[in-house]
């Protein structure tokens, strides 16, 4: 089966169910416009690939590998549409469907490529999170300045952003994204690579978070804490 | 070197007329006016948000004959570049030279803190730490041994509680020790990969010789912090050299951290921060605390929003219905003293002296009923630091301004009065941030545009109109937000905010502040009052009034459909907002405005005067913040905006009252 084929349907599973969630056959046969019965063969397919775990009449839900591959292709899918939407001016209505097929093609070394050629952009033209790369690197400017020795080998860490946490989880502090002004004022008020921060609230509809942080208890706006990246700590 | 090449210019003129200088530095929120107020006896505003003091504050203290002069310096976390306010302080501290810099620290959070005294040290400041809010850190669990702290810092420590006076004596005494006797602070080093650059550049800058010590300005080259950079290139004789060493010095640090070279400093100095505590501080086990529990309610996807609706209309109705209560009482009892209604003929020192009364009574009635219970209730909210959870709460809302939620802040001071609203959008970040925030509060309205749209529309139209002027205002505010966003530039950046702990305010702190700002309002307020309708009844006397209205009489009567004796009000309402209804009552000579004038020409008269210029006051804090040309754009746009909208609304209201 064509790898395209298998980065949609984990597309379309991620979508559905998110990371942990169960995404119905129903739902996802629709979603693909593809037949139910087709769309078990292909569960079981993936399910002996380690993907997803299947369970016949509930549906399927993503592996770890699984949530890997997706936030990957999305990650790619994401960066494609900046690419296309602000480097190529490609009419906005044409740009999901164009990554869409090319996600598929590119690799990792390419992503990361259009990555540091558009300046790490933190959302895609529809104002979603472009999750951050996997090569363990602290800042983008590293990125930029080592031009891509080691590609390949994947870090361990799980970097998430800030605004990822889960309520009271705790994070330390991997790197931050933005402008030098912004970046400046964080660390002056403890936000310094390698510090615990813990997640305290969030607000609704994209409202700021608080972060407690050396004891002291920051708002900060979505837009900002998206541009902060930990490292995720289990829950307490 | 010749001459004063080296100074960059000081920001603000400062006299030194005393025996000793105390300059009170900080993190924004750790008790620095409380101290201040301590020190002096005078009444600088404290409140629990972050930014409170935007200008620089000077009292005097006198001590066993000694005139000690303190200087209260805006809040800041760090002496980089990123606001006015970071730079204003670092300049009083290296060029002023106070005699001595007091240091107040939060004892609750000391790291934080303690980031910012390790600056002061760089910056060679004679230092002494007031340990503030003890009382505080104790509840939360945390003890501090101040003795080590001393040793380590090498400069006194003393334990503070400035909100209730304690140690301030203590704190006087310290300071009167360290005048007489300085101590040269200890130099704090950091990592070896930075310490060693440092090192090179304080070499390389051997002839070079400016306000700042040498270190700190290594420091600063090796930050790349661009007033310094700037500073050493223009003084640098062998063409630029340093600044080229400083800046590959700090692409090295870039490279070995992959940081910026200003985040990898701030990093080493909270390392160094954090060793310090670790020594000095001890923690008990956290429990939740009131702050929690209160902010599970403030912050909350729908109780929040109803309390920050229910505090902001409750604080609005409360002035509004006090206010009229005990204005009518005030009315009553002071037209049996003396009969105020205006008299225009008689000699001339007569009608003068009328019209001063007259003056006054307006101001007693006028004012003190509505500023009174307005200001008591912000001073409680402000002190509660509840101010913080509704900038967090509204925070989306006014980013579609192109503002972040601490603008609301502004916005509700200005709901008193605009003129320390507009100075209060100095906690804005970029200058367009702070121009946006400015301009609206400008159309926030005011206790002086409440009188006016009480006086005329809900006295004789009915409260439903008053109600209705103020939503409209509201909308108007977020419509013209909206497009000054997107016609203004410049750049917007995002909230980043401390948010304090909450505390109970405190009655006296309440009162003194409430008195502090009625006073101010006042000191303004009555002689404009005065000296206005005094003006205005000798014009009247002398017959200039009618060519004044018959000039402005195509704008007034033609278009506003007003009555052609309001020209010469619209004329002193630039002085003061409540003028106009003040003059109303004396060109009418009547106060029921329901006999002279129709509903619709009341509303009209009611909106035209909201909207249509900030009065004299806040046009001269506009041109101190923004410049004149600034200042004389959103006049004209706000003069002809009012008048547009007031004939349409005229238009309207006439097919349908």
């Amino acid at each position: 089966m064509p790898k395209e084929q298998i980065e949609e349907y984990i597309e379309a599973i991620f979508d559905i169910a998110g990371e942990k969630g169960t995404a119905k056959t129903t739902e996802v046969a629709n979603r693909l416009k593809i037949a139910p019965a087709s769309v078990t063969e292909v569960f079981q397919k993936m399910a002996r690939n380690g993907l997803v775990q299947y369970e016949p009449y509930k549906g399927v839900s993503l592996t770890t590998k699984g949530v890997e591959a997706a936030i990957k292709i999305k990650r790619k899918h994401r960066l494609l549409e900046v690419f296309l939407a602000k480097i190529l001016h490609i009419a906005p209505e044409k740009v999901h469907a164009e990554a869409c097929k090319m996600e598929h093609s590119i690799s990792d070394e390419v992503g990361d490529a259009i990555c540091r050629q558009l300046n790490a952009p933190a959302r895609c033209p529809s104002g979603k999170l472009i999750y951050p790369c996997e090569k363990g690197i602290e800042t983008c400017n590293q990125c930029k300045e080592t031009l891509e020795k080691d590609a390949s080998s994947a870090s361990q860490r799980k970097i998430l952003p800030v605004t990822d946490l889960k309520r009271c989880q705790k994070g330390t502090i991997a790197f931050l994204r933005g402008s030098s002004k912004v970046i400046q004022r964080l660390s002056d008020l403890g936000l310094t690579p390698g510090t615990e921060v813990t997640l305290m609230r969030k607000t609704p509809m994209g409202g700021p978070i608080e972060l407690s942080v050396r004891r002291t208890a920051l708002a900060v706006g979505h837009d900002i804490a998206d541009n902060i990246f930990v490292e995720a700590a289990g829950e307490s | 070197m010749p001459g004063c090449q080296g100074c960059p210019q000081s920001r603000n003129s400062f006299e030194r007329n005393a025996d000793l200088v105390v300059a009170l530095a900080g993190n924004a929120n750790v008790g620095k006016s409380a101290v201040f107020n301590q020190l002096t006896g005078v009444d600088q505003i404290i409140g629990n948000w972050p930014g409170k003091t935007v200008e620089r504050a000077e009292g005097t203290l006198q001590y066993q004959g000694m005139k000690i002069k303190v200087i209260d310096l805006p809040g800041i976390y760090s002496f980089s570049t990123y606001s006015m306010e970071e730079l204003v302080s670092r300049d009083f501290i290296a060029l002023e030279k106070p005699d001595i810099v007091v240091n107040v620290v939060d004892a609750t959070a000391l790291e934080r803190n303690l980031f910012f005294t390790i600056q002061l040290l760089e910056l060679n400041a004679p230092l002494l730490v007031a340990l503030n809010q003890i009382d505080l850190m104790e509840r939360k669990g945390i003890s501090i041994d101040y003795q080590r702290l001393e040793e380590i810092l090498g400069v006194p420590v003393v334990p503070t509680i400035a909100i209730k006076g304690k140690g301030i004596s203590e704190l006087t005494e310290e300071i009167i020790k360290l005048g007489e006797q300085k101590i040269a602070p200890p130099e704090i080093k950091y990592g070896k990969e930075v310490e060693q650059r440092i090192e090179k550049l304080i070499s390389l800058l051997g002839k070079i010789e400016t306000f700042y010590p040498h270190r700190w300005l290594a420091i600063k080259l090796l930050e790349r912090d661009g007033e310094i950079t700037r500073l050493v290139e223009g003084l640098d004789s062998t063409d630029g050299t340093v600044v080229r060493a400083a800046e590959e010095l700090a692409e090295e640090i870039e490279r070995i951290h992959g940081e910026p070279s200003g985040v990898v400093i701030s990093a080493e100095r909270y390392k160094i921060a954090d060793e310090i505590s670790r020594k000095v501080q001890k923690i008990r086990t956290e429990e939740e605390t009131l702050t929690d529990k209160l902010d599970r309610i403030a912050l909350h996807p729908i109780l929040g929003y109803l309390a920050a609706v229910g505090v902001i209309g409750g604080l609005l109705v409360w002035t509004f219905i006090l206010g009229s209560q005990i204005s009518g009482i005030l009315q009553n009892a002071l037209s049996s003293v003396e009969q105020y209604e205006p008299v225009v003929s008689g000699p001339l020192g007569n009608i003068i002296w009328n019209g001063a009364f007259t003056g006054f009574v307006a101001g007693v009635t006028l004012v003190v009923p509505y500023v009174l219970p307005f200001y008591i209730i912000l001073a409680v909210i402000e002190d509660s630091g509840y101010l913080t959870r509704i900038a967090i709460m509204l925070d989306r809302g006014m980013h579609k301004l192109g503002l972040h939620g601490k603008a609301i802040i502004p916005m509700i001071l200005g709901y008193g009065c605009n003129v320390p609203a507009c100075f209060s959008c100095r906690i804005m970040e970029t200058p367009k941030q702070k121009f946006v925030a400015a301009f609206l509060v400008s159309l926030v309205p005011c206790t002086a545009r409440t009188v006016v749209i009480l006086g005329l529309v809900a006295a004789f139209v009915n409260i439903w109109w008053a109600l209705a002027l103020y939503a409209f205002d509201i909308i108007l505010i977020l419509l013209l937000g909206r497009i000054a966003f997107k016609v203004v530039p410049g750049e917007s950046v995002g909230l980043i905010m401390e948010m304090p702990s909450y505390h109970v305010p405190s009655a006296k702190v309440v009162l003194k502040q409430t008195w502090a700002r009625t006073k101010s309002l006042l000191w303004v307020v009555f002689p404009a009052y005065v000296i206005g309708s005094a003006v205005l009844q000798a014009f009247y006397a002398a017959g200039l009034l009618n060519p004044l209205n018959d000039i402005l009489s195509p704008v007034t009567v033609n278009w506003l459909g007003l009555p052609a004796e309001v020209g010469i009000l619209l004329i002193f309402g630039i002085v003061r907002k409540e003028l106009t209804i003040l003059m109303l009552a004396v060109i009418f000579q009547t106060t029921n405005f329901a006999s002279v004038m129709s509903p619709v020409q009341l509303i009209v008269l009611a909106l035209v005067t909201m909207i249509y210029i900030p009065c004299l006051a806040l046009i001269l804090c506009f041109a101190k913040e923004f410049g004149w040309k600034k200042t004389a754009a959103i006049t004209v746009f706000e003069v002809t905006f009012a008048i547009f909208l007031g004939g349409i609304v005229f238009r309207m209201l006439s097919l349908i009252m």
